[in-house]
């Protein structure tokens, strides 16, 4: 995990003249997050919009993880016309505590699955645990560890998140319109993927729980 | 499903050998899969074999009970962690190493142990048979205790194995496409330093600053590549060419081929200048125990040999790792006699 603390710090370092950040606070961020929760609600829930721009539900997700989305929309490595007004409300510090308070909170249920039909959901199973290898589609296990509930600050928690966005993050790695992740590991990963699959795999994860209790 | 044929290019054109009852669609794309990531299409006459998946053994006219065990054993391959502190003592599971549930070419697949043992072989010096084969494993590359032969979990294992060998004539007279983890050619000179700074970049993101790799829970997510939750000093990845042709083939993950030869055996250079636990078969001192392994082993890897940064005499400790002991019993001679 080089990379990303050495990032975080040089943003950090660029943002506050050298004064270093203090430390992550939650109820800090709870005020901070006000900005947040038209879209992504106070709980931190987001929102499945069938073919609309769906918002990611954030609680309970990985702090380091949201706070380097957060850095990546401030400094154009990730795009997003939505989001651009609002992370520059957000300073260095208050990216930290927006991203302590998110990370806090209960996770809540995956929405998008409802109308998938048995076949759809058995292809998303098979791809998000055992992948499909004749197409070099490595499974979704392998890096977002297991139950795809997340491992480590870099590769985030996917069961219980929203299908409408998980396929619409899916489709922008494909395309090119996403490439903050590191080394293209996601990538070089949807480019292999058809869009039956990923609708498959967007159904499947959005079924899960997003946590082990 | 059988997905087994003879497979000879010619002037581009694919031809089959008239043995192969039909062209099988699954296989050809596979080869196509594989080829567009860079891999060489199979030459002239190789073996050249797909396994079932799991949802072929669903389909499969096999016993209810042998699916069972088949499972089982599938479930122990890509798990193997449920095993720890019994038969593994450090965070490897099979498929750490053997990408693809032991099914991908140029990933070690493991179906040709089903189909090339009994048969004799130079790393200890005898004939060994399948079960034999899957207690290597465990002995260095799980830094562990083999499952017993013959037992519920050697057996499991060995099924699964076998399963995946299905339709492949014991003993095969053809080289076998993507065996083991072809290594690319030697560059002339590697490099530590060039080695740790491609580490660095292209696969820390994952397994670390210090090799430790990522656990969620019981689980592992990223195998750790040294250190004590990592294969001994006895596993074939400690040998430099493996570990490049490891490399150079399966990682980064999704991105098999995209490191450059000298980038993939300065990594594998660079590894193998890292400490682990003991190699098994150690006699209690270093230099002893590489006079004793040297030409069958240890010649490919760094063990015995002074790091050149520090002067460290790689190997040379008591450190087992979090195994108990140093040598399994299943390693020794046989002579049959």
């Amino acid at each position: 995990m080089k990379k990303l603390p050495i990032l975080l710090t040089a943003l950090g370092l660029a943002a506050c003249s050298g004064f270093a950040l203090a430390e992550a606070d939650a109820t800090r961020g709870a005020a901070s997050a006000a900005v947040c929760m038209a879209c992504h609600q106070a709980d931190g829930s987001g929102m499945n919009i069938p073919g609309g721009e769906s918002w990611p539900r954030l609680a309970g997700l990985d702090a380091a993880y949201i706070s380097k989305q957060l850095h990546d929309y401030k400094s154009g490595k990730r795009s997003s016309a939505s989001m651009m007004p609002f992370v520059n409300m957000l300073d260095d510090q208050k990216i930290a505590d927006v991203a302590a308070y998110y990370a806090g909170l209960p996770a809540t249920k995956g929405k998008g699955s409802e109308s998938a039909n048995e076949a759809t959901l058995k292809r998303g199973q098979q791809l998000a645990e055992r992948g499909d290898w004749s197409r070099y589609v490595v499974s979704c296990k392998s890096c977002h560890g297991p139950d795809n509930q997340g491992a480590g600050a870099v590769f985030p928690g996917i069961a219980g998140q929203h299908a409408g966005y998980i396929k619409t993050q899916l489709q922008a790695w494909k395309a090119g319109t996403r490439k903050n992740d590191t080394q293209d590991l996601m990538g070089s990963i949807a480019r292999r993927m058809s869009d039956d699959d990923i609708n498959a795999v967007a159904a499947w994860l959005a079924s899960q729980s997003a946590s082990a209790n | 499903m059988i997905r087994t044929f003879s497979y000879v290019a010619l002037s581009g054109t694919l031809l089959f050998s008239a043995t192969a009852a039909a062209t099988d669609d699954t296989t050809q794309q596979y080869i196509n899969t594989l080829t567009e990531l860079g891999y060489p299409a199979p030459k002239a006459n190789e073996l050249v074999h797909i396994p079932p998946t799991m949802e072929d053994l669903e389909n499969a006219s096999l016993h209810p009970e042998l699916k069972r065990v088949i499972r089982r054993g599938y479930d122990l391959f890509t798990n193997t962690q449920q095993l720890r502190g019994e038969n593994v003592f450090n965070n490897m599971n099979c498929s750490s190493c053997h990408m693809g549930e032991g099914r991908m070419p140029f990933s070690a697949p493991v179906w040709p142990a089903a189909v090339t043992l009994p048969n004799y072989r130079g790393k200890n010096d005898h004939v060994n048979n399948l079960e034999e084969r899957i207690a290597g494993c465990f002995t260095y590359s799980m830094n562990g205790k083999p499952p017993e032969y013959g037992s519920d979990n050697m057996l499991a294992l060995s099924a699964y194995h076998q399963w995946l060998a299905k339709g492949v004539a014991m003993y095969p007279e053809k080289p076998i496409y993507g065996r083991g983890f072809p290594a690319p050619d030697r560059p002339a000179k590697l490099s530590y330093a060039r080695g740790e700074a491609a580490f660095d970049e292209n696969c820390s993101v994952c397994h670390g600053n210090d090799g430790e790799g990522l656990r969620v829970g019981n689980h592992t997510v990223f195998p750790a590549i040294w250190g004590d939750m990592s294969n001994n000093w006895g596993a074939g990845i400690v040998r430099v060419f493996t570990a490049a042709g490891f490399i150079k083939n399966n990682m980064p993950l999704g991105q098999p081929n995209s490191l450059s030869d000298q980038e993939a055996w300065d990594i594998a250079y660079y590894m193998s200048n890292q400490e682990r636990p003991q190699d098994p078969r150690y006699t209690g001192d270093v230099k002893d125990t590489l006079e004793k392994t040297q030409e069958r082993f240890h010649k490919h890897s760094m063990y015995g040999q002074a790091r050149e940064t520090d002067g460290h005499v790689l190997g040379d400790h008591n450190n087992t790792g979090e195994k108990p002991f140093l040598k399994p019993d299943s390693v020794r001679p046989r002579t049959f006699e």
